[in-house]
């Protein structure tokens, strides 16, 4: 997370949307940073206290329809009723690992709201029985030494100690930074003790997970939404948003001149609120690496909804927007990342280890300025052999990419063909993550 | 009503192409061109139960098994 | 050589040893065999893994009749107990123990692999590795418990089995030095692909792609 990311964050998305931001601080910055959220007494003043719990809460969630923040839309009524009534000693976690280079809206929330989230895991936890919970999260630290994160929470949860206001115990773990630490199964292996690789979906999480236990796992946004929830009810969650796509979400947005930063918005409203849609933008990425790319007019006339982005070929996801600039080339940009994800594969089933590899090279080909021979037809072979052919959906997320990447930058593959290219610039645009080689990269 | 009928399923993270189950049930399994099972997404017919089984008791991985009933 | 003055139960029991022993020579590489996805000229796969169940079989058959003749023989005093349970045997205490230490084990393997889809695979796969515990020990019990091993055509067929399972151990170990392990395969494969789609300048794997691009032949302009 960069220093721009904490400077711009708390800024509403859309100036004057009544009711945001609902999670992350209300202020406008005065300069520079915003204050980390670290004062239990501002929180507690703030959003009061929460006044619906237990198999309450369970129904205005339901109710509220609140969906999973992570990237999938699960129900979340749904994931918690399945653990309340697993029976056993269930386990709450809290998954704030996002994994995406591109996402940083998890840590702009657990460094600027960590209370809210703790809240939530406290109350999830306690609707479903659990006594014990987990706090998974990436490190935050890098080399342009970006913030502390766990130091950061450990000491949120040192003042919930003082005031002795938590019944479950909560740890914090740290997630190596993999693309898919964050995967349900591959989070529950970790914390059992191995390396944070997806498991095989057999037995779910919240029939078997943690020590065997059921295991309720929610991202950390997802629970900020629960514990705000658990105060203000399901009609107030449901006044902003969609009727089929209800309440807010957080973005990380990032702007074709560079810029990032982490908002909150309205499910359902229009991207061109949330971005600079101007001309010098080729194409936008709506979901992160196993999103979609969306062509400049599709991005300027949809809104943040699975019901108008899937149609398009995207998702809404986590949040993460991206506004490619036309100076850079739409195929090299996929063919990094599509390296990178085939590089962040686990190494576990045939069909990912091979194919993604294989799909990525053939990318390469297509971004080089010059004929790629049978590089497209390998292509779409190759993507209708590698979905739904893993343990996880990385394979299909990356395909979800790639296929709309080909649709988007059609044109820009027939450039090539010809010995062309329209961009003006040979750098990439997009972040990817270095590549994992050592088996300790996974624990 | 919910699906009773007999499936194959494979264990992806556990499964290593050893090819096995593509020579029991050359009808419903195919290999792919690393070595790994594609698998129709089709109840397994009552004339391949006794060969579906056998692949799942013969995989060296122990990557295979059937659901529903039966 | 002669051969010293036995009752027959003596004879069958050593008879029978040997036949296990070799019997479970070709276990070992089989099953070697299987682990490295190999096959057997000719045969499918299957055809293998079936011939290294029924071949397990066939030398619990043979050890349990080796087993059994060696108790019933009045000649030399080994009881039930001393089979099962190393290293109780009135009789060449160490070397019967061995023998029990490694009939314990292939019981273990037998029962966990009979048993393999209702335990699961870690745990089966857990005790599938003593397989490699059980030949050595098996080999140390012959050579010990009786000289027939020590000279001879029996020396020469010990030798051969040794050679087998050491040079199939060899090869096991040394493939799956080489192997990549999961942390490494995609990288692997992405660094194969790129090479065979002749890649200008193709970066190895270890090599982070996110500094720096790849050159423009000819830029267009916008």
């Amino acid at each position: 997370m960069t220093a721009t990311n904490r400077a711009e964050i708390g800024h509403p998305a859309v100036p004057g949307e009544p009711g945001l931001p609902r999670l992350l601080p209300s202020r406008a910055h005065a300069q520079g940073v915003l204050e980390p959220g670290l004062d239990l007494v501002a929180h507690s003043r703030r959003h009061g206290r929460a006044g619906i719990r237990g198999s309450a809460l369970i129904g205005q969630v339901d109710a509220a329809g609140l969906t999973g923040r992570g990237g999938a839309a699960f129900p979340v009524a749904r994931k918690l009723s399945a653990v309340a009534s697993a029976g056993g000693s269930p386990v709450v976690v809290a998954n704030g690992a996002e994994g995406e280079p591109v996402s940083s809206k998890d840590a702009a929330l657990l460094w600027f709201a960590p209370h809210l989230v703790l809240d939530g895991l406290q109350l999830a936890a306690e609707a479903v029985g659990a006594r014990t919970a987990y706090l998974y999260m990436h490190a935050g630290r890098d080399a342009r030494g970006g913030p502390d994160l766990p130091s950061h929470l450990h000491a949120a949860m040192a003042q919930r100690a003082a005031a002795g206001t938590d019944r479950a115990t909560v740890q914090l773990i740290e997630a190596p930074p993999r693309f898919l630490a964050g995967e349900e199964t591959a989070l529950v292996s970790l914390i059992n003790g191995g390396p944070a690789r997806p498991a095989d979906k057999q037995h779910r999480p919240f029939q078997r997970g943690i020590g065997g236990r059921p295991t309720l796992v929610q991202n950390v946004e997802t629970l900020a939404h629960l514990a705000l929830i658990a105060r203000h009810g399901a009609a107030w969650f449901r006044s902003v948003g969609t009727r089929t796509e209800p309440g807010s979400m957080l973005c990380t947005i990032r702007e074709s001149d560079g810029q990032v930063r982490v908002a909150e918005a309205a499910l359902g409203t229009p991207l061109s609120w949330l971005l600079r849609l101007g001309d010098e933008v080729q194409a936008v990425l709506s979901g992160g690496y196993h999103g979609g790319w969306l062509t400049l007019t599709d991005a300027r006339r949809v809104a943040l909804c699975n019901a108008e982005l899937r149609p398009a070929g995207a998702i809404a996801g986590a949040g993460v927007l991206v506004a490619l600039p036309a100076a850079h080339c739409g195929l090299a940009e996929t063919a990094s990342v599509a390296r990178s994800l085939a590089l962040e594969s686990a190494g576990q089933c045939g069909p990912c280890f091979n194919g993604l590899p294989a799909i990525a090279a053939a990318l390469a080909e297509l971004a080089q300025p010059r004929p790629a021979g049978r590089a497209l037809a390998n292509l779409q072979r190759w993507a209708g052999l590698v979905t739904g052919r893993g343990a996880c959906h990385h394979p299909d997320g990356t395909v979800r990419f790639v296929a709309s990447a080909l649709s988007v930058f059609g044109a820009e593959i027939a450039v090539h063909a010809r010995g062309r290219c329209t961009a003006t610039r040979s750098d990439l645009f997009l972040p990817v993550t270095a590549p994992a080689l050592a088996e300790s990269d996974w624990r | 009503m919910p699906d009773r009928s007999v499936r194959l399923r494979v264990n992806r993270a556990a499964c290593s192409g050893h090819g096995l189950c593509a020579e029991l049930l050359p009808e419903f399994i195919a290999l792919d061109e690393w070595g790994y099972p594609l698998i129709a997404d089709a109840a397994v017919p009552a004339r391949l139960a006794r060969a579906a089984r056998r692949a799942v008791t013969d995989c060296p991985a122990l990557a295979l098994r059937l659901t529903g009933a039966g | 050589m002669g051969i010293t003055s036995s009752t027959a139960l003596w004879y069958a029991s050593r008879a029978t040893g040997v036949v296990a022993l070799v019997l479970l020579t070709v276990v070992v590489v089989l099953g070697i065999l299987v682990s490295r996805h190999g096959q057997l000229p000719g045969l499918p796969r299957f055809a293998t893994t079936s011939l290294h169940r029924s071949m397990s079989l066939l030398a619990v058959a043979f050890t349990a009749v080796h087993v059994i003749t060696a108790i019933a023989d009045p000649y030399v005093s080994i009881g039930i107990a001393a089979a099962i349970i190393p290293f109780t045997s009135a009789y060449k205490a160490v070397w019967i123990g061995l023998g029990a230490v490694s009939l314990d084990i292939i019981v273990a393997l037998i029962v966990t692999s009979l048993a393999r889809a209702r335990i699961g695979r870690r745990s089966w796969r857990a005790v599938h590795w003593l397989a490699y515990a059980s030949w050595p020990v098996a080999l140390l019990h012959s050579i010990g418990s009786s000289g027939d091993l020590r000279s001879g055509g029996l020396l020469a067929l010990t030798v051969l089995c040794t050679a087998a399972v050491v040079g199939a151990t060899g090869w096991r170990v040394a493939s799956a030095a080489i192997a990549p392990g999961r942390a490494d395969r995609a990288a692997r494969a992405l660094a194969s692909a790129e090479a065979s789609a002749r890649l200008p300048g193709h970066l190895a794997p270890g090599e982070a792609s996110a500094a720096g691009g790849r050159p423009l032949t000819q830029a267009g302009a916008r």
